[in-house]
């Protein structure tokens, strides 16, 4: 009986040790488990987070802003895709934000947001952000969190390597990922290598509005350009490109486009090329692309299409562009904060190539050239070498920067992400990723000052993360704390979209500048009721229009008649009210577009067809107020033969 | 010049702080607006404590169907005229009247302050308590009457979610302060009389 008691008590023991082995291993594999993780990104209800993060949301098109530490989503700003919720691309006054050379297009693929800086530091103005598929930029005003400007880039296909800014934000830049026949024309694909080119697009920024046009596009080889970052500091002036596909091949790229040890990161002094444009030269060539602008006053956007651009070929140009030979397909090209060290994230190495901006400029100075590819000079790999992180991990995508000189870079094959030191390239810390991580982002990390609080990795697999939902599961980003020695795991959280790349800013860079509302004095929408003495219906032939105003709780008018199947209604509608945190919204039966979400001191436009006899309410689709459920109308529509007048009241039966 | 007149001088002088302070404001809390509604109100003007308060307040009390806030009542009119018409008055006295006057001018100015504050409170009365027979929402007290929104005259008070506060402001303190220095004109005047 006693042996079988100590038997028993060893196998509890054994079991408690094996079980609290278990444990262990668990919280070493999530690294978030018995610390104070959960502290460190709770955000009391009422607080505010500390950093905003601006999170491109890839496929879906648009721009999430969530808070960090808590991972919290707080809008979607819509940007290249239509959006029902907001009516952005579907009201009247938005349309024209999506109209490009090729007509209206209702959704792209937004990759790469950047703040807009100042001395090198963010200023948070604007936020720029690339569409990949039909190229285009598109501005972000933070005082409204809207879109506020979207250009076209023509000549270009798969505008990827954008849309990063220059230290005081006089450029935006859009390069080419797929290279192109430069203009157009019917060719066989077969005669790519040579035939091809790929544009670099460097956009001029109007520093009193953000606004952008295209000031020159430089003709580049037809290699693939994938990402680029600007100089700073010492390095201000000249923008760094990665390539890959210098093979120039046109099919099977997975193979084809793998077989070269080295790649380029083209080195461009803009500030060379700007001084040749602004002396007469370049060559103007015809090109077609919009030119987008929301105007805050009138809240309606305009389009302009545009016919021309600046075009630069290399050679036009001698000692303004170089090539720096870097391993194996590079992604990301990361400048540090000194401006000194330009990395190169060859995705299919496991090595990190890293360049030195003076020893480039020191080669250039003694023309020390291995070559040149179409008359571009390429520079000798090891008379530009600043260091090489060996065996850092598989697959290195992307390197942010913290203000201790480190960099953090992300690992796409090893799914993790890497700490190490500027200057020494030793690896300091790894920690994992869950899973396949893409692009990394520190606030402020692609600046001359970050701010080295949190690392933030976008991951482009989920798999058992969360709960599942069927085949297409969560998106989802990680939050790591980097304030110490070593990395350390807090928090993740699902995303809108793909979490494709993202800028973070501390909130009071921000805050303080955020409209609550758009002025009621200040509307100048030419179909603007102002207050209720301006409300009317106007028929002009078959064609009506409707200005009607929104407040607590009621529409003026809220009962319309004279409506006949076969008009074309127009509904201005006017939220008339002066409050924080008070839209209206407004729907209307069978009517074939989006409902109206309307901020106060705003005017929006939808169309309604009716197409059938009857009374048709309408409502207010947000809920407003106690009395919202009362906020409601109709309208009566008649044959179109009747001979009813336009009338319209509110408030006259009682 | 006497030091009393001096003194009379300044206690004159005083109210016409009110063409530049606020005389009293009127904030409403309640837990949707974390930065509560207010309203000044100068001698000539009502103004928005923030932008857009007054619009505001007037939103919400049309469901309790109170009338709006006018944006003028005769009062901008009249009570500018008051205190220039009293300053001068002051002013005279101040440089030609003997402290006796200084008294009169103390015991007037009282009598005026009062006849403005039950002015106000008649405003008041009738703006919490006329009503809109159709108002949206209709509250009755515990006894059965109507429920009346009056915002206090001075102090704090609960109404239905809102808490008002009203309390004078910086033009109201100069007001007071000339009236009382007025005072304090009279007894140096007094008491300089007795020694000579």
């Amino acid at each position: 009986m006693k042996q079988i008691f100590k038997i028993s008590v060893g196998f509890l023991m054994l079991t408690l040790t094996f079980t609290s082995c278990n444990n262990v291993k668990s919280t070493k594999s999530n690294s978030a488990l018995g610390t104070n993780a959960a502290e460190k990104v709770y955000v009391a209800p009422g607080e505010y987070d500390e950093f905003y993060a601006f999170i491109s949301g890839g496929f879906s098109g648009q721009l999430s802003v969530y808070g960090l530490p808590s991972g919290r989503l707080f809008k979607v700003i819509p940007v290249f895709s239509q959006d029902a919720e907001k009516a952005y691309g579907y009201n009247e006054e938005t349309k024209a934000m999506l109209n490009t050379s090729h007509g209206f297009v209702p959704w792209d693929d937004a990759h790469h947001p950047d703040i807009s800086q100042t001395n090198g530091k963010l200023d948070g103005r604007y936020v720029y952000i690339n569409a990949n598929n039909t190229p285009r930029i598109a501005k972000v005003d933070l005082t409204t969190f809207e879109t506020t400007e979207i250009i076209e880039i023509p000549n270009s296909a798969g505008n990827h390597s954008s849309s990063f800014v220059t230290e005081n934000t006089e450029y935006v830049v859009a390069g080419t990922r797929f290279s192109v026949p430069i203009p157009q024309r019917d060719m066989s694909i077969k005669d790519y290598k040579g035939n091809f080119k790929g544009s670099l697009s460097f956009l001029k920024v109007n520093p009193e509005n953000g606004e952008m046009s295209i000031k020159f596009q430089l003709l580049m080889p037809g290699f693939d350009y994938d990402l680029s970052h600007p100089g700073r500091g010492k390095s201000h002036g000249w923008f760094f490109f990665s390539t890959y596909n210098s093979e120039e091949a046109n099919s099977l790229l997975e193979v084809n486009a793998s077989q070269n040890d080295k790649d380029f990161i083209a080195a461009i002094n803009w500030k060379k090329i700007e001084d040749y444009v602004n002396n007469g030269g370049g060559t103007k060539v015809p090109s077609k692309y919009a030119h987008n602008i929301y105007n805050e006053e009138d809240h309606t956007a305009t389009s302009k299409m545009m016919q021309e651009v600046v075009q630069v070929k290399p050679s036009e140009v001698p000692g303004a562009i170089f090539l720096l030979p870097t391993p194996k397909s590079p992604h990301g090209c990361d400048v540090d904060p000194s401006g000194e060290y330009i990395v190169g994230n060859g995705k299919l190495s496991a090595n990190l190539t890293v360049h030195s901006f003076t020893k480039m400029l020191d080669a250039i100075d003694n023309k020390k050239f291995d070559g040149e590819a179409y008359g571009i000079p390429i520079l000798k790999f090891e008379d530009v070498l600043a260091g090489v992180v060996e065996q850092a991990g598989l697959g290195p995508l992307h390197t942010e920067f913290d203000d201790k000189g480190n960099g953090y870079t992300s690992f796409f094959i090893s799914s993790e992400v890497v700490k190490w030191k500027l200057g020494t390239w030793e690896v300091l810390d790894r920690k994992p990723t869950f899973y396949s991580v893409g692009h990394v982002m520190i606030p402020g990390g692609n600046s001359a000052a970050p701010f080295g609080k949190y690392l933030l990795a976008m991951n482009k697999i989920t798999k058992d993360r969360y709960l599942p939902t069927g085949p297409e599961v969560t998106q989802s980003a990680q939050l790591y704390d980097i304030t110490g020695d070593k990395m350390e795991m807090l928090l993740d959280f699902p995303t809108v979209g793909e979490p494709h790349y993202a800028a973070g800013i501390p909130a009071d860079l921000i805050t303080p500048k955020s409209r609550k509302l758009y002025k009621l004095e200040n509307n100048k929408h030419p179909y603007a009721a102002k207050s209720d003495a301006d409300t009317k219906v106007t028929r002009n032939g078959n064609e009506v229009h409707v200005q009607m105003t929104m407040i607590r709780s009621h529409f003026s008018p809220d009962n319309i008649e004279g409506i006949k199947v076969g008009d074309k209604v127009y509904f201005h509608v006017t939220n008339l009210e002066q409050d924080y945190d008070v839209p209206h919204g407004i729907a209307m039966i069978g009517a074939n577009t989006s409902e109206l979400l309307v901020m106060p001191g705003q005017t929006e436009t939808f169309v309604w067809e009716p197409k059938q006899v009857g009374v048709w309410p309408f409502y207010c689709t947000d809920f407003c107020s106690a009395l919202h459920q009362e906020m409601q109308g109709y309208v009566r529509v008649s044959p179109a033969s009747s001979n009813i007048d336009l009338s319209w009241s509110l408030g006259e039966d009682f | 010049m006497k030091k009393s007149n001096i003194i009379m001088l300044i206690a004159a002088l005083l109210p016409l702080g009110l063409f530049i302070f606020p005389l009293w404001k009127i904030t409403l809390e309640a837990p949707q607006y974390p930065i509560p509604l207010g309203m000044k109100i100068f001698i000539n003007d009502f103004a928005d404590a923030n932008p857009f308060d007054i619009k505001n307040i007037n939103l919400l009390n049309h469901y309790v169907g109170m009338k709006y806030i006018p944006d003028a009542i005769p009062e901008f009119k009249i009570f500018p005229i008051g205190i220039i018409f009293s300053t001068i008055i002051g002013l005279f006295i101040a440089f030609k009247g003997n402290y006796k006057w200084f008294l009169g001018w103390f015991i007037y100015m009282v009598a005026v302050s009062a006849a403005g504050i039950y002015d106000f409170y008649i405003w008041e009365h009738d703006y919490g308590h006329n009503l809109d027979p159709k108002a949206i929402l209709k509250f009755t007290n515990p006894d059965g009457s109507v429920m009346g929104f009056q915002p206090p005259l001075l102090g704090t008070k609960h109404i239905l979610n809102f808490t008002a506060h009203s309390y004078p402001q910086l033009g109201a303190l100069f007001l007071t302060l000339g009236i009382l220095i007025a005072l304090i004109a009279y007894f140096v005047g007094k008491k300089n009389r007795v020694k000579t």
